[in-house]
C-alpha cells in the first residue's frame, strides 16, 4: 500500500471481517461484567487505583481556567490535525522518507503484521523487544510474531506482567494495574528463572529490569509505538516513564514504529500543549521521565541510534470513523486513560471485562470501528451516560453523545447504506416495537392522559418484579393521583 | 459546534428578573411516578408570588428514546411538546436530566429540521432546572422552622454536568438555618440509574447504586435530599430492598425531593402522595 487511507471509508474493506481479534460476543461481555462486578478483590483494588489516579490528576490541575484553556487548546488542535488528515499524513510520509525512515501503510491488522514480519524475516530476526504500544496489542502483534516463531517480549514493566501471566492489559497506560504486589511476587517466582518469591516492589522491578537488560542487548528490532507523528518536520514522539521505550528504539539494529493514522500532527508547536496535558492527565505527572523525538535511523558518524527505521500507519477502521463529522471526534484521543480512570462502570469491572484492547469509555467509542457493531453493539449500552469521562477528556472528546450516536447505529434496523460496519447488529424488534408504541402514547397528549391514567388507576397490576430493576429495589408503582391530578383537584 | 455536551464546556448562565408567571414542566417521571415532588415545587413557586401554569398537554421531554437509541421516536415525542409554552415565560424543569435533555439535546434531534430546531432553541433558551431558578431568579430565603438536621445531598450527573447547576443545591441548603449538609464520599459519582442503563446492565448498576447508598448512609444523615427522581427513585427504592432484605421496618435511608424539604422546611405544607 503507498497511498493514505483516510479518505476512504473503510466501511467498503471486506478483509476486515478477518481480522484476527476474537470474537466478542454480547452473552460473553455480560458473562465477563457481571464475574467482575461480583469479585470482591477487583472492586476494591480497581477502586482503590482509580482514586489514586483521580486525585493525581486533580492536583495538577489546581486552575480551573487553565484547565479550561488548555482542554481547549488541545481539542483544536487535534480537530485542525484532523481536518487536515490526508495531507498531514502525505506531508509526514514524504518528510520520514527524506529522513531515512521506510513508511509503510497497513489497512487492517493482517497487513500490519504481515508487514512487520516481512521487515523481521529480512533481517532473519529471532527476538523483538518491544516498548508499550497499544496498537500492537490492537493487532495482537506477539500472536502474529509468535506463529511466526518469534519472540516478542514486553519491555515495559506492566507490560512484561501482563505478558508473563499470559493476560492482556487492563488499562491503557498502566497495563497491570488488575495485579497485586502479592500475585506479581508469586508469577514472578514461578515464571522468571532463578527467582524466588519476593513481594518488595523495588527487588521485583530490579528484577523485571535485569531480565529486560539482556532482551536490549540480544535483541534484533526494536518496536514502540507513537504517541504524536509530527508532519512537518517528520518526527516520532514517543512518550514514557521507564527508559525502555528509549532503549527499544536506539539500541537493537532496526526499529519499527506502529501508530493509527490519527496520530499525526502538523507542528512541532502542536506537540507541546497535547504532552503536557496528556501526561498530567494520564499519570498525574507534570511531565514524563522520558520523551524521545525520532527523525530517522543512525547517520553516519553517530554513535548509536537503528541502522534503519520503519512506520507502520495502520488505518484498522479509523477511516470509517473519519468518514463522518460526529463519529470523527473519536480520533482525537491521543490515549490517556483519564476517561477510564474516571468511569464508575470502568471502576467497577475493571479492564479486561470489556473484552477489547482499549476498555472503558474510549473503548466503547472507539471499539465499535476497529471491530465492527456485530461483536461491539453492546458495549455503547454499558454507561449511564453519566458525563464524568466527557468532563475530562483533555480533548473534549463527547463521550456521551457518540455513546448515544453508536446505540442508534447499533439499533436501528439494517440499512443498505450504512456509516459503519455492523449497523443494525444490535437491532431488536421487540425493542423497535416497544420505544415506537412509546412514542405513539407520549406524542399524543390525548393517548398519554389515557395511559398514565390507566397505569395510575390499576397501579395494583404494576409487576412486583420488574426486569433488572427489583434485582437489587424494591418495585415501581405509579402514583393514586398523578401530578395533573392534583393540579386539577386543587384549582 | 452549536450544542456542547457538558456543563464544563458552556459560558456561565444569565437569569431573568423574577417573572410573574412560569410554566411548569413536570417530566413523565414526576407526573406518574413522585407527583408530591411536583406539587411541592408548584407550592413553592406560587407562595413566592409567581403564577404557575401547567400546561396539560405535557408529556415527556424524549429522553428516555433519545439516550436508547431512538432518536426518530425522541424527536416524535419532542416535537409534541414544542407547542406547549405559548408565552414569553420561563420554563421550570424539577429534575436536571429532563432539563439538560431540552437545553442540550433538542437541538441535535432537531438538527435537521430548521424550522423546528429553531423552536426548540427558544424553548430551550427558557428553560431552568427549579433549584437554580429557586436560587439565581427567585431569590428563595425563608425562616427555617424545621428542628435541627443533618441531611445529605445528591447531585444528579445532568444536574452537575449538564446544568452546571451542582452548587445550587448546596446554595439553597446553606440558607436553612437549622439543616446541617453531610458531604458523602465519592459525591460527584453517578448514582448507577442511568434510565434504561438500570434495567439493562442490572449487576453493574447494583454495584453502583449499592456503593452510594452505603456511601450517603455513612454520613450518618437522617435522610437523603435530591433535586432529581430518577436519581431519588433508585436511591430509596434500593434502600428499601435492603430494609427489607434485613427485616428492618424502620427505613435506614429515607429521601426527599429537594423542592417538598425546601417547602417542609419553611412552613409550607408538602403534598400527600393519596
Amino acid at each position: 500500500m503507498s497511498a493514505p487511507h483516510a479518505t476512504s471509508a473503510a466501511a467498503s474493506s471486506s478483509k476486515r471481517d478477518a481480522r484476527p481479534i476474537a470474537f466478542v460476543s454480547a452473552q460473553a461481555l455480560r458473562e465477563r461484567m457481571h464475574d467482575a462486578v461480583n469479585d470482591p478483590h477487583l472492586r476494591k483494588s480497581f477502586r482503590g487505583a482509580m482514586d489514586f489516579l483521580m486525585a493525581k490528576r486533580a492536583a495538577q490541575f489546581p486552575d480551573e481556567s487553565e484547565l479550561d484553556s488548555l482542554r481547549t487548546l488541545s481539542e483544536g488542535i487535534r480537530q485542525y490535525s484532523l481536518s487536515r488528515l490526508p495531507d498531514l499524513l502525505e506531508q509526514l510520509e514524504a518528510k520520514l522518507t527524506r529522513n531515512g525512515v521506510q513508511v509503510h501503510w497497513a489497512a487492517d491488522a493482517d497487513e500490519a503484521n504481515a508487514i512487520m514480519l516481512g521487515i523481521a524475516r529480512r533481517h532473519a530476526a529471532k527476538t523483538i523487544v518491544k516498548g508499550k504500544s497499544m496498537v500492537s496489542e490492537e493487532i495482537e502483534f506477539n500472536h502474529a510474531m509468535h506463529d511466526a516463531g518469534i519472540d516478542a517480549l514486553e519491555s515495559d514493566m506492566g507490560e512484561y506482567i501482563v505478558q508473563l501471566a499470559g493476560e492482556k492489559p487492563s488499562h491503557i497506560i498502566m497495563p497491570a494495574i488488575h495485579k497485586t504486589k502479592e500475585q506479581i511476587a508469586t508469577l514472578f517466582a514461578e515464571k522468571v528463572p532463578g527467582v524466588s518469591y519476593t513481594d518488595n516492589v523495588d527487588t521485583l522491578i530490579q528484577i523485571g529490569r535485569q531480565v529486560l537488560r539482556e532482551k536490549f542487548e540480544q535483541a534484533d528490532i526494536g518496536l514502540s509505538g507513537v504517541n504524536f507523528a509530527v508532519a512537518e518536520t517528520g518526527t516520532l514522539c514517543l512518550v514514557e516513564n521507564e527508559g525502555n521505550g528509549r532503549m527499544c528504539t536506539t539500541v537493537p539494529r532496526v526499529h519499527m514504529a506502529i501508530t493509527g493514522i490519527e496520530k499525526v500532527v502538523e507542528k512541532l508547536e502542536h506537540v507541546a500543549p497535547l504532552y503536557s496535558i496528556l501526561t498530567r492527565s494520564a499519570t498525574g505527572q507534570a511531565i514524563s521521565t522520558y520523551f524521545n523525538l525520532i527523525s530517522g535511523p543512525r547517520k553516519p558518524g553517530e554513535k548509536d541510534g537503528p541502522e534503519e527505521v520503519h512506520l507502520i500507519l495502520l488505518d484498522n477502521g479509523r477511516s470509517q470513523a473519519y468518514a463522518d463529522e460526529q463519529l470523527r471526534k473519536t480520533l482525537q484521543c491521543i490515549r490517556c486513560g483519564a476517561c477510564m480512570n474516571h468511569c464508575p462502570v470502568y471502576t467497577r469491572i475493571g479492564g479486561l471485562a470489556y473484552g477489547t484492547t482499549y476498555p472503558g469509555p474510549i473503548g466503547k467509542i472507539i471499539s465499535p470501528h476497529l471491530m465492527g457493531l456485530e461483536q461491539t453493539h453492546l458495549l455503547p449500552t454499558v454507561s449511564t451516560l453519566c458525563g464524568a469521562c466527557g468532563e475530562v477528556c483533555p480533548v473534549k472528546i463527547p463521550i456521551p453523545e457518540l455513546l448515544v450516536r453508536l446505540r442508534g447505529e447499533a439499533q436501528s434496523k439494517p440499512h443498505d447504506n450504512p456509516v459503519m460496519v455492523g449497523q443494525g447488529a444490535g437491532y431488536s424488534a421487540l425493542a423497535s416495537f416497544v420505544w415506537r408504541t412509546w412514542a405513539r402514547i407520549y406524542a399524543r397528549p390525548g393517548n398519554y392522559r389515557m395511559f398514565s391514567w390507566l397505569a395510575s388507576r390499576f397501579r395494583a397490576l404494576t409487576p412486583s418484579r420488574q426486569s433488572g430493576w427489583t434485582a437489587a429495589r424494591t418495585p415501581l408503582t405509579p402514583a393514586p393521583r398523578r401530578l395533573r391530578d392534583m393540579v386539577r383537584d386543587r384549582q | 459546534m452549536s450544542s456542547p455536551s457538558h456543563a464544563g464546556e458552556h459560558a456561565p448562565r444569565t437569569y431573568p428578573t423574577r417573572p410573574a408567571a412560569v410554566y411548569f414542566y413536570a417530566t413523565c417521571l414526576v407526573d406518574l411516578f413522585v407527583p408530591e415532588a411536583g406539587m411541592d415545587a408548584i407550592t413553592l413557586l406560587e407562595r413566592e408570588g409567581i403564577r404557575v401554569i401547567f400546561p396539560e398537554s405535557q408529556s415527556c421531554c424524549g429522553q428516555p428514546a433519545y439516550s436508547s437509541g431512538f432518536p426518530e421516536e425522541a424527536r416524535k415525542v419532542a416535537a409534541s411538546q414544542l407547542d406547549l409554552f405559548p408565552g414569553d415565560y420561563p420554563i421550570i424543569v424539577p429534575s436536571g436530566s429532563c432539563a439538560g435533555m431540552i437545553r442540550w439535546h433538542w437541538a441535535k434531534i432537531f438538527a435537521d429540521d430548521p424550522a423546528l430546531h429553531a423552536r426548540a432553541a427558544a424553548v430551550a433558551a427558557r428553560t431552568y432546572e427549579l433549584a437554580e431558578f429557586l436560587l439565581h431568579v427567585v431569590g428563595f430565603q425563608r425562616r427555617d422552622e424545621g428542628d435541627p438536621v443533618t441531611v445529605t445531598l445528591h447531585t444528579s450527573c445532568s444536574a452537575r454536568r449538564e446544568m452546571g447547576t451542582h452548587l445550587v443545591g448546596r446554595e439553597l441548603l446553606a440558607r436553612l438555618g437549622n439543616v446541617t449538609l453531610a458531604h458523602h464520599g465519592h459525591e460527584s459519582e453517578c448514582c448507577g440509574f442511568g434510565g434504561s442503563f438500570s434495567m439493562k446492565h442490572p449487576d453493574i448498576s447494583t454495584a453502583m447504586v449499592s456503593d452510594k447508598v452505603a456511601a450517603l448512609k455513612a454520613t450518618g444523615a437522617r435522610e437523603v435530599v435530591t433535586a432529581d427522581c430518577g436519581c431519588l427513585l433508585n436511591i430509596t427504592k434500593r434502600a428499601e430492598k435492603e430494609d427489607l432484605d434485613a427485616g428492618r421496618s424502620k427505613p435506614s435511608l429515607p429521601g426527599e425531593h429537594l423542592a417538598t424539604f425546601l417547602l417542609r422546611r419553611t412552613g409550607g405544607q408538602p403534598a400527600r402522595r393519596s
